[in-house]
């Protein structure tokens, strides 16, 4: 036992002692098994860690093409910038597809930490750019239809897809339905600075329009209530702010709007939207 | 579809969830008082007469074993196998100490670290992901690290009960163990939060070893010496 006396400075010097103990009980069946723990960790640890790593590309994209599409309210061609927007999701799409690759026959739960919060920043921006096209709410299905991906080496061949060879294999990817809130509780935050900014730009049907979809989306939340997950609750509270300033914008719009000129308007708002919002950086 | 049924649509599946999490919580607490039980019954090694019952004790400890895995297979039919992680917080602590029970029996019956398959096989689970309702490996090294901690303490109590040999044996077991989590790459995780206090039981075991050698108490210092 006296090899152990001087051991607790030396403890420090973890990989001396590691070499020392492993070579004098290399053949022990304690020592055999935890080389196995010590593969199997390894392996979970670093996927755990490649998704993290495109979780966050996701991420930085969608937030880009979010950025994007804020700028459609003060542009002559919207359809443009919608179209760019379709390519930089199509883009992010792919990475939602190395996601799927990476959780192929894992149990998804285990990992979702991981990529949870590129996937919501994914739902934001597609839900975005769905309500800027068609004034209304992507669902469900509608995301996770999208998210479905052809695992083939030759991606190229355009019509080898629908043929399906033997080879090939569908990979979905599921968005879950708590993500899928989170998401669209973020969504709201966007919409929210897109009333602002078209205003600013003298466009009075647009607000009225955002202040009626964001009161839908505030009834559908205070429906669930506490039955979801921790961060709901917590983002029911941002979602009453930003309808709060969408809601006072309108009003300020009807019983101003008939009295100051159009090209004025936009300074009444920006000096009063400051006023009620220290904070706009949260969304 | 309109964003009052897309929100229902989501109400329906949140409420869905929390039923089947009432179910599970339900089983989880009937296995932490089995749990408990059993640990009660190893408690009793501590004292001083329970070193001659121990093979006594092990053995009603298995037969409690035989309730755990009944709850266990009750709790595979709570939720969709492939759903394992989603709910897995619920019975992690419980695995967790059931891992450290089965563990236990194993070590004092066999003075040998359990395996993975055996801790499996005691509580009716699988080992392997693929097969069903399994042991996370994390859980089992948890399990492994109460037992350590255990065992420093059997150590103490052994002595008391004037039994000078089980804390060598003890000690050789722990420093074995010790090496070998030490090949563990771990993440800052619970895990390796537990496997900090690993060193403690270390030094605390050689401290009682130790105090045994200087006395001359330590029987088998030869079969020690060249370990």
């Amino acid at each position: 036992m006296n090899k152990r006396e001087g051991e607790g400075c030396p403890r420090k010097n973890a990989d001396a002692v590691q070499d020392r103990d492993v070579s004098t009980n290399r053949s022990s069946p304690i020592i055999t098994v935890f080389k196995v723990f010590q593969q199997e960790l390894d392996t979970r640890h670093d996927k755990y860690e490649r998704l993290v790593k495109i979780s966050r590309d996701v991420t930085i994209e969608s937030k880009r093409t979010i950025f994007l599409l804020h700028r459609v309210t003060s542009v002559a061609d919207p359809e443009e910038i919608l179209n760019e927007a379709d390519v930089k999701l199509d883009a992010v799409r792919q990475k939602i597809g190395q996601i799927a690759e990476e959780l192929r026959g894992e149990d998804i739960f285990q990992f979702h930490r991981a990529f949870t919060p590129g996937i919501q920043e994914y739902v934001e921006a597609v839900s975005f750019l769905h309500y800027i096209r068609h004034r209304s709410l992507i669902s469900l299905e509608e995301i996770n239809a999208r998210l479905v991906f052809m695992r083939t080496e030759k991606v190229d061949v355009k019509g080898s897809a629908e043929a399906l060879p033997p080879g090939a294999q569908v990979l979905t990817f599921q968005v879950t339905p708590a993500d899928y809130l989170l998401g669209v509780a973020d969504l709201t935050g966007e919409l929210m600075r897109m009333c602002i900014s078209s205003v600013g730009n003298g466009d009075i049907d647009t607000p009225f329009q955002l202040s009626q979809f964001l009161r839908q989306i505030h009834d559908g939340f205070s429906y669930i209530g506490n039955t979801g997950p921790y961060e709901v609750s917590k983002k029911l509270h941002t979602l009453r702010q930003s309808l709060g300033k969408v809601e006072d914008a309108c009003y300020t719009l009807r019983v101003r709007g008939s009295e100051i000129p159009k090209h004025m308007l936009a300074d009444v708002f920006s000096s009063r939207t400051t006023l009620i919002d220290p904070e706009e950086g949260v969304v | 579809m309109s964003v009052t049924e897309m929100f229902s649509y989501i109400q329906g599946f949140l409420s869905a969830d929390q039923d089947v999490r009432e179910d599970i919580r339900k089983v989880v607490q009937l296995l932490e008082q089995t749990a408990r039980e059993i640990l009660t019954v190893l408690q009793s090694v501590h004292q001083p007469s329970g070193f001659k019952e121990i093979p006594s004790k092990c053995a009603k400890a298995r037969e409690l074993f035989c309730t755990v895995k009944t709850h266990l297979a009750d709790l595979k039919t709570k939720f969709p196998v492939e759903q394992y992680y989603r709910f897995h917080e619920h019975w992690r602590f419980v695995l967790q100490r059931l891992a450290f029970l089965s563990a236990f029996v194993v070590y004092l019956e066999t003075e040998t670290l359990v395996t993975r398959e055996d801790v499996a096989q005691i509580l009716g689970i699988e080992v392997v992901r693929e097969k069903g309702f399994h042991l996370d490996i994390e859980d089992y090294l948890a399990g492994v690290l109460i037992m350590a901690s255990e065992l420093s303490r059997l150590a103490v109590n052994s002595v008391t009960a004037g039994d000078y040999t089980r804390p060598l044996r003890i000690s050789n077991f722990i420093n074995e163990l010790d090496s070998g989590f030490r090949l563990l790459n771990l993440k800052n995780d619970p895990l390796r939060k537990r496997y900090d206090g690993l060193k403690y039981d270390v030094k605390k075991i050689e401290e009682v070893v130790y105090d045994l050698s200087i006395r001359g108490l330590a029987k088998e210092p030869e079969s020690c010496m060249d370990k």
